[in-house]
């Protein structure tokens, strides 16, 4: 515990390290040269009256934003003592759990690229380079022969991991107790009751006026909606990160969401992140990864047949391949407590100058990753934008959904916290499920871990995914899931098999997400 | 891989990596500045008319902030002793406090400027210092009461970090200590075992031996001796603003960004292995 100013100073040097050197930094100070031409620049006050311009032409804002972006990913300053892995993940269980896991996914990945003869990488020829040029806007109409591949892994794979973490430090004699926990999950990490959780999501409240709730055709627009969409046009108009950060909580009218979110991410279209994107395409049009095809596959098989999202097939291949090539998705492994997988240039194996990242952004994409992009289809019709928002929300958010870690955002605590409000709030229908066999965590993992995406209808979902980037935070995703249970209670409890129980909660698609949580988190009785 | 001094001066920041402030070779290196040194860099710059307004020493290259407080005493920790309500040796319950003894080394004394240690899975510490008073008679003192490393026992939060505990939090002053022995508490049963591991006590720099600075800048004219000008500049302005334009050269000098180019491959080739893993 270092003192206050001490963790102040750090911070701010290490988010001066990482803005500096970026194209805003060289925007502003070519605007500052430019501006001392201008004739409210006096010699005597020169400082004052550049800030000043800065301020009144917006640059002060980007930069406000630029700051504000890296506050949201930067690590808070960690011990001297301590080594980096304990920054990407402080408990050495899990740390080994996530090891683990990852060997398997490499041994899977390398005996596909064996058996089938297929290359991890594969630099293509002119003729087929060309043909990818000009098929780009359609790759959908491709029909590869996918029929070999296969996923590298399923989320319910994924679980049986989760579920089978323990700390070797934790006292976990089978007697029965007050503390005992009934469900999957078996590491004692932190919850939040409904009580804090009251006090965290105030703006979700009964008497706060929502969209998703608010907004519904009886209720009168000048009641809240017209002046919430007011307040949201002049956030658009400030440009300001913070503001729309905070606006979001309370749900983003449909015309104005993809300029917010855009916003929140600070997620520009500059000519540079064109260029960059263009760059990735390179990439891709250059070499051909295995991953490649187990992109293609993702697609078919999930966003393809989906109603809403299948006519995004070709934007899905676009964003989705070029963020394979993206070597900036890197930096996110400094807080992220998987580690990219390594390979070497082939003949120069151990020689560090030839050791690369694969697939070069170290994130291999399991069954139902396209989901992730597909409903930002809804909202950016740009590649560039689409993708820029898309990388954003990954290094933010879904990364934790799908990698073994103590972060309260993290899909370990997702899944506690879902069982603990269950076991809390709904005792009996925990109680009955757990006896006919079905633990109500091997029907929720699937939805969390895709943060609901292509579970619930589309509109509910961007209503979830606002509040998502309002609390900077996935937790709303494990509340969701509980309140999916309670509000299908009665039908839950008159089941007697699992099979019969995903078959109640077989069908989110009519569900209403605000007034669920809203009813879950502040009509419960405590 | 360094340390990085940032100094704002008029809410004009500069960085230093290498080769810091002019002339000083008491100043050193900023791999080998320590937090202890801002009031010096502060007393520095102030004799050169500059007024600063803010300092920090950030280790940006986590790896190597080790150099900022590397010093430390030797001493050993001996075992911990459980504390137990009853004589006979019951299996039942686990104890649910430790007494660790970190002892120097017989005739050492230190003045501790911080102890270090990681946890493992203690919920509160208290700290108590055996200090050698004037006449060299030994007294136990408490300098931590019940600080809480864990905010929630039952849960995993805080349970392995790494945790530094400084002089300015403690309640007396640490000075000529020979022994210090941490009480660890742990009321939950949740958990098999408990204790602090990588126990280091870091001594207080030597400030006075260190930070002397040299004669010929005490021979620098005093403020108060401002001489007839004659229509010259004021020389304390012209001093800081040099100083400014020096230290602007510098920070373009060491500019480096950290963006990085974006290339997956070498060199245009990216026919890899299969994947290695240890």
């Amino acid at each position: 515990m270092m003192d206050e100013g001490t963790e102040l100073s750090l911070t701010i040097a290490q988010i001066v390290q990482r803005l500096k050197g970026t194209h805003l930094h060289s925007q502003i100070e070519r605007q500052a040269k430019e501006c001392l031409h201008r004739p409210e620049i006096k010699l005597e006050s020169v400082k004052e009256d550049v800030r000043n311009f800065l301020k009144v032409s917006g640059w002060e804002r980007k930069l406000q934003n630029a700051v504000y972006r890296e506050l949201h990913v930067q690590l808070p300053p960690s011990h001297p003592a301590a080594p980096p892995e304990h920054a990407k993940e402080p408990l050495a269980y899990m740390r080994k759990a996530q090891a683990s896991w990852e060997k398997r996914i490499l041994k899977s990945l390398n005996s596909m690229c064996t058996e089938l003869g297929v290359p991890l990488a594969r630099k293509r020829p002119a003729v087929e380079q060309k043909e990818l040029t000009n098929k780009w806007n359609e790759m959908g109409t491709d029909e590869p022969d996918l029929s070999r591949f296969r996923p590298v892994y399923a989320p319910k794979d994924f679980l049986e991991v989760l579920i089978s973490l323990r700390n070797p430090n934790h006292d976990s004699s089978e007697e029965a107790s007050a503390k005992s926990h009934w469900g999957l999950i078996q590491v004692p990490l932190h919850d939040r009751g409904i009580p804090q959780m009251r006090e965290a999501y105030s703006e979700l409240s009964l008497t706060t006026g929502q969209l998703g709730i608010d907004d519904h055709t009886h209720v009168p627009p000048d009641l809240f909606e017209s002046e919430h969409i007011r307040i949201g046009k002049k956030v658009v108009s400030e440009q300001d990160s913070a503001a729309a950060q905070q606006y979001s909580r309370q749900g983003c009218p449909t015309g104005l969401r993809a300029d917010l979110w855009a916003l929140i991410l600070n997620s520009t279209n500059e000519p540079e992140d064109v260029m960059h994107y263009e760059q990735l395409k390179a990439g891709v049009i250059h070499h051909d990864l295995l991953v490649d095809n187990l992109i293609y596959k993702d697609v078919k098989l999930t966003a393809s047949n989906d109603d809403y999202y299948f006519v995004f097939e070709d934007f899905l291949y676009q964003v989705l391949l070029c963020f394979s090539r993206d070597t900036a998705v890197l930096e996110h492994f400094s807080y992220n407590s998987a580690t990219p997988p390594k390979s070497y240039i082939q003949g120069k194996v151990g020689i560090e100058e030839f050791a690369v990242v694969y697939p070069p952004n170290g994130v291999i994409p399991f069954h139902g990753f396209s989901m992730y992009v597909a409903p930002l289809c809804f909202l950016y019709n740009e590649p560039s934008k689409l993708y820029s928002v898309f990388r954003e929300m990954y290094v933010r958010y879904f990364f934790r959904l799908h990698s073994v870690s103590s972060s309260t955002s993290g899909i370990v605590s997702l899944c506690l916290q879902f069982e603990r409000l269950l076991q809390t709030h709904l005792p009996q229908l925990f109680y009955h499920l757990r006896e006919i066999g079905a633990q109500p965590l091997r029907i929720a993992f699937k939805w969390m871990v895709r943060a609901f995406s292509g579970y619930l209808s589309t509109d509910q979902l961007l209503l979830l995914w606002d509040r998502i980037l309002g609390y900077d935070s996935l937790e709303i995703v494990a509340v969701l899931a509980a309140a999916v249970f309670a509000f299908r209670a009665e039908n839950l409890m008159e089941v007697t098999s699992l099979a019969s129980a995903e078959a109640v909660l077989a069908d989110l698609s009519t569900l209403k997400v605000m007034p669920l949580i809203q009813i879950f988190l502040f009509a419960t009785v405590i | 891989m360094s340390s990085i001094v940032t100094v704002a001066v008029e809410e004009q920041s500069y960085q230093w990596r290498e080769g810091l402030l002019p002339r000083t070779d008491e100043l050193t290196r900023p791999s080998e500045l320590t937090p202890q040194s801002v009031p010096h860099i502060r007393s520095w710059f102030a004799v050169h008319g500059a007024e600063v307004d803010h300092i920090s020493i950030a280790a940006i290259n986590q790896g190597v902030a080790n150099n900022m407080s590397v010093n430390t005493v030797p001493c050993t920790v001996k075992p911990a002793v459980t504390l137990q309500i009853e004589d006979a040796k019951t299996d039942s319950s686990r104890p649910g406090v430790y007494v660790v003894d970190v002892t120097l080394p017989i005739g050492q004394t230190v003045n501790i400027q911080e102890i270090s240690f990681k946890n493992y899975y203690t919920a509160y510490l208290s700290m108590r210092l055996l200090r050698r008073d004037g006449e060299g008679a030994a007294k136990w003192a408490t300098c931590l009461r019940n600080h809480c490393l864990m905010p929630s026992p039952h849960t995993e939060e805080g349970s392995q970090d790494y945790v530094s505990v400084y002089r300015q939090q403690m309640l007396m002053e640490p000075d000529n200590v020979t022994s210090v022995r941490l009480i660890l508490r742990q009321p939950s049963s949740a958990w098999l075992n408990f204790t602090v591991e990588e126990i280091k006590i870091h001594p207080c720099l030597n400030e006075d031996s260190e930070w002397d600075i040299p004669d010929w800048l005490s021979d620098l004219t005093q403020v108060d001796q401002l001489c007839d000008l004659q229509g010259l500049p004021d020389p304390q302005t012209v001093s800081s603003s040099i100083q400014q334009m020096w230290a602007l050269t510098e920070v373009m000098q060491t500019n480096q960004t950290t963006a990085s180019i974006g290339r997956f491959d070498v060199d245009g080739c990216y026919d890899i292995n299969l994947l290695s893993f240890t």
